[in-house]
Formats: structure tokens, sequence, C-alpha cells
């Protein structure tokens, strides 16, 4: 039932053609990072979440955008703000939620919360809440890759406020060196916490910040599924020839603040509207999917049924499943010998 | 059924908050997302968007109102067609994280109980068979180079420890033996080259990571304690990071403040690390392979000075030193001094003198710093009733504090005066010799110490 999509991309750009089924898979990704996204801010509310608790509305294209372009055997890691990521590499909702919600059925047993989650089944290695540090993280899992012969990459997600942290650059210059399979992603959301990349960036032009390494960068659109799948499938191509790094700058827009209790008066309530009924990636595949002939409003709305569901399970899981026992307190603390 | 919108919580810390205003009205429909009201917390005004698509049927706290709890009723929300007389439905409530009564006070023992103590480690076999004299350099290379052949996911990595043969030349010839994919010089970018021997350590690599010193590892404790020793916790178990973190501790030899530096303590304070500071060859060599073997992250601080100092190293590929289990050097009856890494050395030069009048010192070499071997320390106070520890680092706060606290709590009765420490002076080093010596641990000190602490000072 699949069939060709249309050849030419929603903003101009040529993409290459994606069926239907394709699309509607995208579609109901990011559709589950959202509600698992509106859900979670609900529960934090409800004071069912604590802590800090960083929300990934608005930005759901880029990853499952990038996350469509590789395989099961690869790597995904990134910062604090993380649970678009867990969903997109299909680790459970449940899971996660639980980890939200502090219990024991949580990835991390309750023991990491929000920013810290991680999944070995999945090859998620993190939820990482120092900013940056997960970049050199990454080109590790890259480095072991290549140590071992195989022929895996790492994406390495970061934003554009860690793209000013040392260790980036210092991860960059040995990736290139070493020629290691990692592709560094750039989530440009326009703003580190409250400041706007303007105001932190000499250079705002994220994608070149590999040059001095000789790093090629493209910049993508990271509130077009199908643009991001494209220009990761690219990158991932570059690093599995063994040619090394490749620097993905996503440009996207984060619709909630920095983190729940960011009230966010560094941007005019009309510069956030305009993003979200002007580019919103959700709204935008589903008019490609109705007009394209992709779907029909009924099969559109049996998917958003579907999801709903989900993230009504997980949140019901996430506040049944029981707190940590206090035995748990002093376990994982080392690897038994 | 309708749904209730509740106060929520927009802060970590926020318990209620004002209602400021409604920005929808009784009937309005709203979809996920929509903003329906502003809040103002103790911190700001934020606005609180639907989560759920309805419509707004009716209003239970008007704009204006101050003190609304957290989890409080707001409104109700109506499906299409719902009659907002119909009963709520019931929200889960949030749970409180408080644990109760009980289980505070079986946490509170087990934390009594549980310091960074060495579940009885037994120590290694007393070794019969034939040995090598090797220095302290030559028995960390071969420590490496066995367990480089050993396996093939051990690899080497830092500045100058491949072309170069080491900056102290304790990687000498591994470059020739295993070839530039397991043995790598790296840039100057500790913080950079660490987080990356983690990463590679959190996909299977076993790495180990020289620091040219320990002073420039300061510029990786980020990775060394944020990302190494604590994602296995924060990953329920599922994240091991075996990797070792090795290199010269402390001061070398009139290089000043900034490379003479003890983190024994620093390192000793974080749990998901184990620490270790051998002094003497044979020590060096098990106890890195040990460390090299070990799923965990492993801080093995060498010094400098002893890196040419000889002694007899069991000459077998399969001999090791556990973690967790002290020596002692030199038995005693009279007073136990408590000595790591290069103090060791001087500890028992102060042990020679002290004999010469008359007092029978006990000198333990701790070897590990965490987790610490308690049973052996305090069998041996049981036994002197009288301590010395000895360290090169700064007092406030360093190991020797720790340990007269074990002491304290676990062999109160057994003292017969307090625990004496000897360490560092409390300023950065200087580089003056006579400065220099003055801000050390001399033997001299030790001496002064036992006999104060045996009352014949």
């Amino acid at each position: 039932m699949a069939k060709a999509a249309a050849k030419r991309g929603p903003r101009g750009k040529s993409t290459p053609a994606a069926s239907s089924e394709e699309l509607l898979h995208h579609y109901r990704e990011m559709l589950l990072i959202r509600r698992f996204e509106e859900k979670a801010g609900q529960l934090y509310g409800m004071g069912l979440i604590g802590g800090f608790c960083h929300l990934y509305i608005g930005q759901e294209a880029v990853v499952v955008g990038a996350q469509a372009a590789i395989g099961p055997e690869d790597s995904v890691l990134t910062s604090y703000r993380d649970h678009g990521h867990m969903l997109a590499t299909g680790m459970d909702p449940r899971g996660v939620m639980a980890e939200l919600t502090g219990r024991i059925d949580g990835y991390s047993k309750g023991k990491g919360g929000s920013m810290h989650m991680f999944s070995r089944e999945k090859n998620f290695y993190g939820g990482h809440g120092i900013v940056g540090a997960q970049v050199p993280i990454g080109t590790g899992i890259a480095f072991a890759y290549k140590y071992r012969g195989l022929n895996n990459v790492c994406l390495t997600y970061f934003g554009d406020g860690a793209s000013n942290q040392g260790q980036v650059y210092e991860s960059f210059n040995m990736a290139a060196l070493w020629k290691l399979p990692v592709i560094y992603i750039i989530e440009n959301n326009k703003y580190g916490m409250g400041t706007a990349v303007e105001r932190s960036s000499a250079n705002a032009e994220l994608c070149q910040r590999g040059r001095a390494y000789g790093i090629p960068g493209e910049s993508v659109d990271g509130m077009d599924v199908q643009a991001m799948k494209a220009a990761t499938e690219k990158a991932v191509a570059h690093s599995r020839a063994g040619k090394g790094p490749f620097i993905l700058e996503a440009m996207t827009y984060r619709y909630r603040g920095h983190s729940m209790s960011d009230p966010a008066k560094y941007r005019s309530k009309e510069e956030v509207q305009k993003v979200r009924s002007e580019r919103d990636p959700i709204d935008h595949l589903r008019a490609l999917l109705l007009e394209g002939g992709h779907a029909d409003e009924d099969a559109l709305k049996k998917i958003d049924r579907a999801v709903k569901d989900i993230v009504a399970d997980a949140a019901e899981f996430a506040q049944n499943s029981p707190e940590p026992d206090p035995s748990e307190l002093w376990t994982d603390v080392l690897v038994e010998a | 059924m309708p749904i209730e919108i509740l106060m929520p919580a927009l802060s970590p810390t926020m318990t209620e908050g004002t209602l400021a205003k409604w920005l929808k009205n009784e009937g309005d429909a709203v979809v996920a997302g929509d903003v329906i009201a502003e809040i103002e917390t103790d911190k700001a005004t934020m606005e609180v968007e639907a989560v759920d698509e309805g419509i707004l049927g009716k209003i239970l706290v008007p704009g204006g109102t101050e003190g609304v709890k957290v989890n409080q009723p707001i409104a109700l929300l109506l499906e299409e067609g719902e009659d907002k007389s119909a009963p709520a439905a019931a929200r889960p409530t949030a749970k409180p994280g408080v644990p109760a009564a009980e289980s505070v006070a079986a946490t509170a023992r087990a934390v009594m109980a549980a310091p960074a103590a060495a579940a009885a480690v037994a120590a290694e076999h007393e070794w019969t068979g034939p040995t090598k004299t090797l220095t302290v350099r030559e028995a960390l290379r071969d420590a490496m180079a066995e367990e480089m052949r050993r396996d093939d996911s051990v690899y080497l990595m830092g500045e100058e420890v491949a072309q170069y043969q080491g900056a102290y030349k304790v990687s000498q010839g591994l470059l020739d033996e295993f070839g530039d994919r397991r043995v790598i010089d790296t840039p100057i970018t500790e913080h950079g080259f660490s987080g990356l021997a983690v990463g590679a350590a959190f996909n299977g690599l076993r790495p180990i990571v020289e620091f040219m010193t320990f002073n420039f590892a300061m510029q990786a404790i980020d990775h060394i304690i944020n990302s190494a020793a604590k994602t296995l916790y924060m990953s329920g178990g599922q994240m091991g990071c075996p990797i070792v973190f090795r290199g010269p501790n402390g001061a070398a030899s009139r290089v000043a403040a900034q490379h003479s530096q003890c983190y024994a303590s620093w390192y000793a304070h974080c749990p998901g690390l184990k620490v270790v500071a051998p002094w003497s060859a044979a020590d060096a060599k098990g106890l890195l392979k040990s460390a090299i073997r070990d799923p965990n992250p492993v801080i093995f601080l060498e010094n400098e000075l002893l890196y040419g100092q000889s002694s007899e190293v069991p000459d077998d590929a399969d001999w090791t030193v556990p973690l967790g289990k002290a020596k002692i050097v030199r038995p005693g009856k009279d007073i136990t001094i408590l000595a790591f890494s290069i103090m060791v050395g001087k500890a028992l030069d102060a042990a020679e003198a002290l004999a010469a009048e008359g007092i029978d010192a006990e000198v333990i070499d701790l070897r590990t710093l965490r987790p610490l071997d308690t049973r052996t320390i305090l069998d041996s106070v049981r036994k002197t009733n009288r301590v010395v520890s000895v360290e090169e680092g700064w007092p406030y706060a360093g190991i020797g504090a720790e340990l007269s606290a074990v002491i304290m709590e676990q062999a109160f009765d057994w003292l017969d005066a307090p625990v004496a420490r000897v360490s560092g002076v409390d300023v950065p080093l200087p580089y003056a010799a006579n400065l220099e010596r003055l801000a050390l641990p001399q033997a001299q000190h030790i001496v002064e110490a036992a006999k104060a602490a045996c009352y014949r000072s």
C-alpha cells in the first residue's frame, strides 16, 4: 500500500521520495513525543515529577528524522532534554515515564530521573546533565566502534548552548584527527536557557563550527522530518565510509521554557506563536499526509487515539509503579567484581 | 466525565501560587497546548497550558485568587456534549515522596554502618615463587603489557604515551609491542580525552588513561566524577565504566604549587570510584593489574619520586594484589603508623628511628584508599592503642581526617591517646628548596608525632 510521495519537499527543498508507510511512521513518532511531553508537563504540575524537567515540544522532527537514518546497532546520546530521543530509539514509554516519576520500573530504577536515563538494549547512552559532557562521551563511543572494527555510527546531540563549551572542540579535534564515526547534531533551538544564540556566539552559524578541524557541516530545517532524515543519511554515509565526523545544525525551536520553571520572558509570545502556527513539524506533516493522499482524516485520528492511549497507559503505569525499595539506596554504586 | 484541571506546580519548590488570570472563558473550546491561565509563582509569572482537549466547563478558582495550593482543582474540562454538573473524574493524587519514619530510621542506621569500607577482602597469597627486581616504573609497564596481552579491549591513551615512550617512560616499549591502535598519543586535551575514554568504556572497552600528572586531571575531573563515577548509579546499574585513570600524584621535586598536589582525598571522597596508591614495585604491578581487570573506574595514584625505586616482584603474569586490602609492612606492638604511597618509605624510616628509642612501631601501607581496609587498621589499633596517620596532602578534610573519624567511631575504647595526623603544611607548595622541605612531611615529623602519642616527647 506504500505509495510514492511528492518528489519535492515542503519548503521547496528536494527530498527523496518517501513511502506513505514511512511518513505515517514519522507522524506517529513525532506525535508520541509531543503527547508524552505534554503528559509529562501535566504530571510535573501535579507534583508527580520532581526536580528539573526539560520538554522537547517543538523539536520532534529533529530526532525522528535522524533516527530514521540509522540502524538499531548504531547509538544515540544527548543532553538532559532527552525524553524525545529515548522514545525515538524505541525505549518503552512506560519505563521512561516511570523514571520521571521516580519509580522502580523506570529505566534507572528511579535513581536517575528526567536527565539521566539509559538503555543498553536500545543503544541509548543518556541523558547527560552537564552541558556538553555528552560530546566527548559520544566521540568515545565512536572511538570504540572504530577500535573494534565495527561500521556503526554514534549520533551525538547537543544544543546551541553547549556549542560554546570547550570540550566540544576538544572532541571535534580528536574525532577529525582519528576519523571517528560520529555525527554531531546541534539542535539549535535559538536559546541556551534564556540567552539567544546571537548573544552568546561570536559566529552564530553553528554548522561551521567544525571548519577549523576540516569537519563538514550543514544546516538543516529541523522542523522538517524528511529534511532531517535526508541530511542525516548523508552524514551517516560520510562517517560509515571512514571519512570521520560530520556536523548537522538542525534549525529548530522549543515551544516551552528551558525547563518547567522557566517563564520564558526572553522572547515574545508572538514569536512562539508564529513558529507554532507556521512551522510546526507535526501540523506540517499532517497537511502533507492529507494533501498527498497518504492518509485520510480517519486514519490520522486513529493514530492520534492510539498515541493518546499509549501515553495514558504510560502515565498510569508510572503512577502505579512503586517507589524504589530503601535497599536500592545502596545498589549500583559499584559493579561487584 | 469532566476532567479536573489542577493547580500545577511550576517549579521544583512551588507549593502554592496566585492564579493571576484566566485567558479562556467558560464555554471556550481548548486543545492541548493552548494557554488557558497565568499563574504567579514564588519566582515568576508562568503560563498554564491545557493538556487535554475539550470545553472549559467551569472555572472553580477565579482569576486573582492568591494562595492556591498545588493540586487544588481550578477548573473542569468537559468533553464534547458533556454537562459541567457531571461528577469529575477522580484524578490520581501525587504520592508524597517522604519516606515513612521507619524507613528513615533504617536509612540512618545504614548510613552509620556503611562507610566506604572494603568487604573483608582476602590478601594476596604469600608469594614463594621466583621474583624479579623491578623498578616501580618497570612494574607498571609490565602490568599494562600483561593485561593488554590478556585482553584486546584494554588500551592505553594519554599525552606522550606512544612515540615519546611516556613523559616519565612508564609506557616504554608498549607502542612497539601493541601498535598505535592500542597505544595512543592524544592531543593535550585532558577534558576531551577523559570524556572520550569514558564513552569508550561505556561501549565495552577498558581504557587506561595516563595523566602526565594528576594535577592536569583537574581539567578532566567533571568526567571522572560526573561521567565515570556516577553513571552506573544513575542508570540503575546498566552503564558500567571499566576504566583506569593513572599517573603521578603529589609533589615531585621543586616544581611548585600547580604541579605538586596530592589528590587522594579528592577522589577518595567520591562514591563510584576506587582509589589506589601503591608504594612498592610489587604492589604497583599487582594493584594495577587488578585495577585494569576491575569493572569500575579506578583512580591509580603513582608518585614520580618512586618510579626509580626497585623491589622484588613476583615473576608471574597471573599474580595480582586485591584492591581494598592494606598491608602490614612492618609489624610492631607500641604504635600504628598509617601511610600510603611515598609516605610509606618515610614511615619505615621513622619506625627505625623509633626502634632506636625503644618504641616498636607497626607500619601499615593502606595501598587502597577507597574502599578502605578498616579491618586491618582497626585490628592494629586494638593491638597498639596508638595511631599516627601520614599523608603528603593537606590536613583539612584529608585522608588523616577520615582515618581519625573511622578509628574514633569504631575503636574509641581502645585508644590510649588521640590519633595524631602528620600531613603536608596547609599552604600551596613553595618552590624554594628549604621551604619545600618544610612544607612536606619528613620522617622526623612522624617520629615526633609518634613519641607524643606515646607520651614520650
